[in-house]
C-alpha cells in the first residue's frame, strides 16, 4: 500500500511542554487509522498538524508525497470533521454541505448533484432545507461529514466525531463510519480514546501516550501482542505479573512465575530484562472457571473475594495465594458466573499461550 | 399513573384555555408586568404627551386642545424643516456608517488577536468617556479652529500655507466629532457578537478551502451582524437628534432638526410645532432604521 500521509520526526512544544514528541508514523492510501490514547496524550495536536491548523516546532509532514509544511489548510487535501461538527449556524443542510463547493465555481446543476449526492450518502437526503439549529446530535455530526466528503480530500480527519452521541446512537454511526470508509475509499484518521471503536473501526491504531506512539498495529495484533504494560492496561484489563527470567534467545523469553509455572513467551520489540525480571499479562477473558471436577491441563486455586454484574459478563475478582495482586476473571454468564458467591473458593484454567511478557 | 381526565385526550388545549391565569403564558405576563409597568410608566408615557401636542395648537401661552393636522403641514411642509430633517438624516447616516467601519476592525482585532489582554484593551477604549461629553466636543474645536492643532500642525510641515477654513463650523467638523464621540458605543456591541462566534467555525471554513478573506465574509461578518446591527442603531438613533454638537462645532452649516425642535420649546414658544417635529423626526428615523437593518441583512446574504 502506498502512504498518503507520512509524519517524520513530528515534535510540537507548548513552551518547554512537549504536545508532541518524534512522532513518525506511515499511513496508507484507502487506510481506516485510528489516533488512540488518554485525554491530553497530543492526538488533537496531532490531527491538527495533519489539517494545518498547528505547525509543528520541527519534523516533517507529508500527504500523498507533497511536504505540506508551511501549507494552509485550505491548500492541502484534507477535510476535517470537527468535534463540535462546526456546523455554520446561519447556513441550512444544503448551504452547509456546499460551503466548500462555492470555491469551485461548478455550475448550478452540478453542485446540487453532489450536494445531494453527499447528503443521501449520509442518509440525510429529506434534511437539505434544515436549518442547522433544528438537527440532532447524529444528524449535525452526518452534515459534518457530508460537507467534507463533498470535497473529495484525500483524507478525512475526524477529531473524536462520535464522543457526543449517546451510546446506542454511537454505535449505529460507527457502523455507518465504516462502510462510508470503505465506500467512498479515501484514508481515514479518527481520533478517539474509545478503545472499542479503535478497535472495531480501524485498518490500524497507533496508541498514545504523553506525546509519543507507543505502538502502531492492526487492532488484532495490538489487542493480542500490546508492546507495553501501558498499551495493555488501555486496550481492556490486563492481569500484570512479575516474572524471573530464565532465559532468553533473539525472539523469546524463558520465564519463571509464581502460580503460571515455567512458560515460554515471544519478546517483544525493545525489550530489556530489569535485574533479571519481566513483567507478564495475561487478559481477564484468558482465565476461565473450571466448574465443578472438571480438569485442564493448566490451573490455578484461588478464592472469590469481589463480583461485578455487566449484563452478559461477570467480572470475578480471585485471590490467588502468592499471588501479589488479585486476578480479574471476566467470564460469560452463560454457565452462571453471576451465581459464584463472594468468599467461595475456585479454580481457574489458563493456556499459557495467553500469558505476554510486556515492556515497563 | 392517575387515569387522565377525557377533556385531556380529547384536547390537550382544553385546560390551558379553562384556567388561562394558571397558564405558563399568564405567569411569565404576572412575572414581568411590575417591571413592564415601570417601563411602560417612564418610556410610553412622555412620548403619548408629545403624541398628543403635536395635535394642539397654541396661541402665546395657552394651549388650544382642539385636534389639528396644521403642525404637520408645517413640519412636512416648509422648506426649512424639510432641509434640516433631510441633513439630520444624512448625517446620522454618515456618522453611523463611519463609526461602524471604525469600530468594526478595532473590536475584531480586540477579539481575535487581543490574546489575555482584552479586557485591558476595553477598558482603554472607554477611557475618553471618562470627561464630559462637553469637553470631548471642545477639544474637537481646539484640534480644528482657525489656529487649531491640526492647522497649526499641518502649517509646521509645510503642507498647507495658510489654515485650512473648511474644517470647523460646518457638518464634517459634526460628523468627525459625533464618530469620535460614538465609536466607544459602536466597538462593544460588535466585540460581543465577535466573542460569541465558535472559533471553530472559522477553522471549518478554512480547512473547505477559504482563505481569510473568504472566510472573515462568509463566516466571520455574517455571524457578526447582530453586533453590527446594534452598533449602527445605536449610533445612529441618537445622532439624528443630537443637539449639543451641531451647536457647538456645526456653525451655520452643520445645524440638525434638534436645534429648531429646541427653538419650539424655546423661544419660539411653539410647543406643538416642535412635538409635530419631534414625531416625524421618530417616524423618519425608525423607518431608515428598519431599511438600513434591512439593507445589512441583504448584503450578508448575497456574499456566498
Ligand atoms: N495552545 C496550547 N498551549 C499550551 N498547551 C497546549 C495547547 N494546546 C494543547 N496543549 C497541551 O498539549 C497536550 C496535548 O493536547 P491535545 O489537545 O492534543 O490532547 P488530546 O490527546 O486531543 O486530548 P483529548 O482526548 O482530551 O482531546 C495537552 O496536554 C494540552 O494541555
Ligand atoms: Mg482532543
Amino acid at each position: 500500500m502506498a502512504d498518503m500521509i507520512s509524519i517524520r520526526s513530528v515534535s510540537r512544544y507548548y513552551g518547554i511542554y512537549k504536545a508532541l514528541d518524534d512522532v513518525s508514523l506511515d499511513i496508507g492510501a484507502g487506510e481506516f487509522f485510528s489516533l488512540l490514547g488518554p485525554s491530553g496524550c497530543g492526538k488533537t495536536t496531532l490531527l491538527r498538524s495533519i489539517a494545518g491548523f498547528d505547525t509543528p516546532t520541527s519534523g516533517d509532514i507529508r500527504i500523498d508525497g507533497q511536504s505540506v509544511i508551511g501549507t494552509p489548510p485550505n491548500r492541502r487535501p484534507t477535510n476535517m470533521v470537527f468535534q463540535n461538527y462546526a456546523i455554520f449556524p446561519h447556513l441550512n443542510v444544503e448551504e452547509n454541505v456546499a460551503y466548500g463547493l462555492k470555491r469551485l465555481k461548478l455550475d448550478t446543476a452540478e453542485e446540487r448533484r453532489r450536494v445531494g449526492a453527499a447528503l443521501e450518502q449520509v442518509r440525510l437526503g429529506a434534511l437539505g432545507k434544515r436549518g442547522a439549529n433544528e438537527l440532532s446530535g447524529g444528524q449535525r455530526q452526518r452534515v459534518a461529514l457530508a460537507r467534507a466528503l463533498v470535497m473529495r480530500p484525500k483524507v478525512l480527519l475526524l477529531d473524536e466525531p462520535l464522543s457526543a452521541l449517546d451510546k446506542k446512537l454511537r454505535e449505529e454511526m460507527q457502523v455507518e463510519l465504516r462502510s462510508l470508509q470503505k465506500a467512498v475509499g479515501i484514508t481515514f484518521i479518527l481520533v478517539t480514546h474509545d478503545q472499542y471503536e479503535a478497535l472495531g473501526l480501524s485498518d490500524r491504531i497507533a496508541v498514545m501516550f504523553g506525546g509519543r506512539i507507543a505502538q502502531v498495529a492492526t487492532p488484532k495484533d495490538i489487542y493480542q501482542h500490546p508492546l507495553t504494560r501501558e498499551v495493555a492496561d488501555f486496550l481492556g484489563g490486563m492481569n500484570f505479573m512479575k516474572a524471573r527470567v530464565t532465559g532468553e534467545t533473539a525472539g523469546e523469553l524463558s520465564v519463571e512465575t509464581h502460580r503460571f509455572g515455567n512458560v515460554r513467551v515471544s519478546k517483544p520489540l525493545g525489550f530489556a530484562a530489569r535485574d533479571g525480571h519481566a513483567t507478564l499479562g495475561i487478559r481477564p477473558e484468558r482465565l476461565r472457571v473450571l466448574w465443578d471436577d472438571a480438569e485442564a491441563d493448566h490451573s490455578l486455586e484461588g478464592q472469590v473475594v469481589d463480583r461485578h454484574y455487566f449484563g452478559e459478563i461477570t467480572h470475578l475478582i480471585v485471590d490467588v495465594p502468592g499471588m501479589e495482586k488479585p486476578l480479574s476473571v471476566s467470564e460469560t454468564n452463560n454457565f452462571g458466573a453471576d451465581d459464584i458467591p463472594v468468599g467461595a473458593p475456585i479454580r481457574l484454567a489458563y493456556d499459557p499461550d495467553a500469558l505476554v511478557a510486556l515492556r515497563d | 399513573m392517575t387515569a387522565l381526565p377525557a377533556s385531556t385526550i380529547a384536547d390537550p388545549d382544553a385546560p390551558a384555555r379553562a384556567h388561562w391565569k394558571d397558564s405558563d403564558e399568564a405567569k411569565g405576563l404576572m412575572l414581568v408586568s411590575p417591571t413592564l409597568l415601570y417601563a411602560l410608566a417612564l418610556l410610553l408615557l412622555p412620548i403619548l404627551i408629545v403624541f398628543a401636542y403635536s395635535f394642539w395648537s397654541q396661541d402665546y401661552l395657552t394651549i388650544d386642545h382642539s385636534f389639528t393636522l396644521d403642525n404637520y403641514r408645517t413640519a412636512l411642509g416648509e422648506p426649512i424643516y424639510q432641509d434640516l430633517l433631510w441633513r439630520s438624516l444624512t448625517i446620522s447616516l454618515v456618522v453611523s456608517l463611519i463609526t461602524v467601519m471604525v469600530s468594526y476592525p478595532i473590536a475584531w482585532f480586540i477579539s481575535f488577536h487581543g490574546g489575555v489582554h482584552k479586557s485591558l484593551w476595553l477598558f482603554l477604549i472607554t477611557v475618553p468617556c471618562w470627561t464630559s461629553y462637553l469637553l470631548r466636543v471642545m477639544s474637537w474645536k481646539v484640534i480644528l479652529g482657525y489656529q487649531g492643532v491640526l492647522n497649526t500642525g499641518l502649517m509646521s510641515t509645510g503642507l498647507i500655507d495658510k489654515p485650512v477654513t473648511s474644517l470647523l463650523y460646518n457638518s464634517n467638523a459634526v460628523v468627525i466629532t459625533l464618530v469620535h464621540s460614538w465609536a466607544a458605543f459602536a466597538i462593544l456591541p460588535i466585540f460581543v457578537s465577535l466573542e460569541k462566534i465558535d472559533r471553530s467555525l472559522i477553522e471549518a471554513a478554512h480547512d473547505l478551502g477559504d482563505n481569510k478573506i473568504r472566510s472573515f465574509l462568509r463566516v466571520t461578518l455574517p455571524l457578526s451582524l447582530p453586533g453590527v446591527i446594534s452598533a449602527f442603531l445605536i449610533v445612529m438613533i441618537p445622532t439624528v437628534g443630537d443637539y449639543v454638537t451641531p451647536k457647538l462645532v456645526g456653525g451655520k452649516d452643520g445645524v440638525m432638526i434638534a436645534t429648531a425642535i429646541q427653538a419650539q420649546f424655546g423661544k419660539g414658544a411653539n410647543w406643538p410645532l416642535g412635538a409635530a417635529l419631534s414625531v416625524t423626526t421618530m417616524v423618519v428615523v425608525s423607518v431608515m432604521a428598519g431599511a438600513v437593518v434591512l439593507a445589512l441583512k441583504f448584503f450578508v446574504r448575497r456574499i456566498r
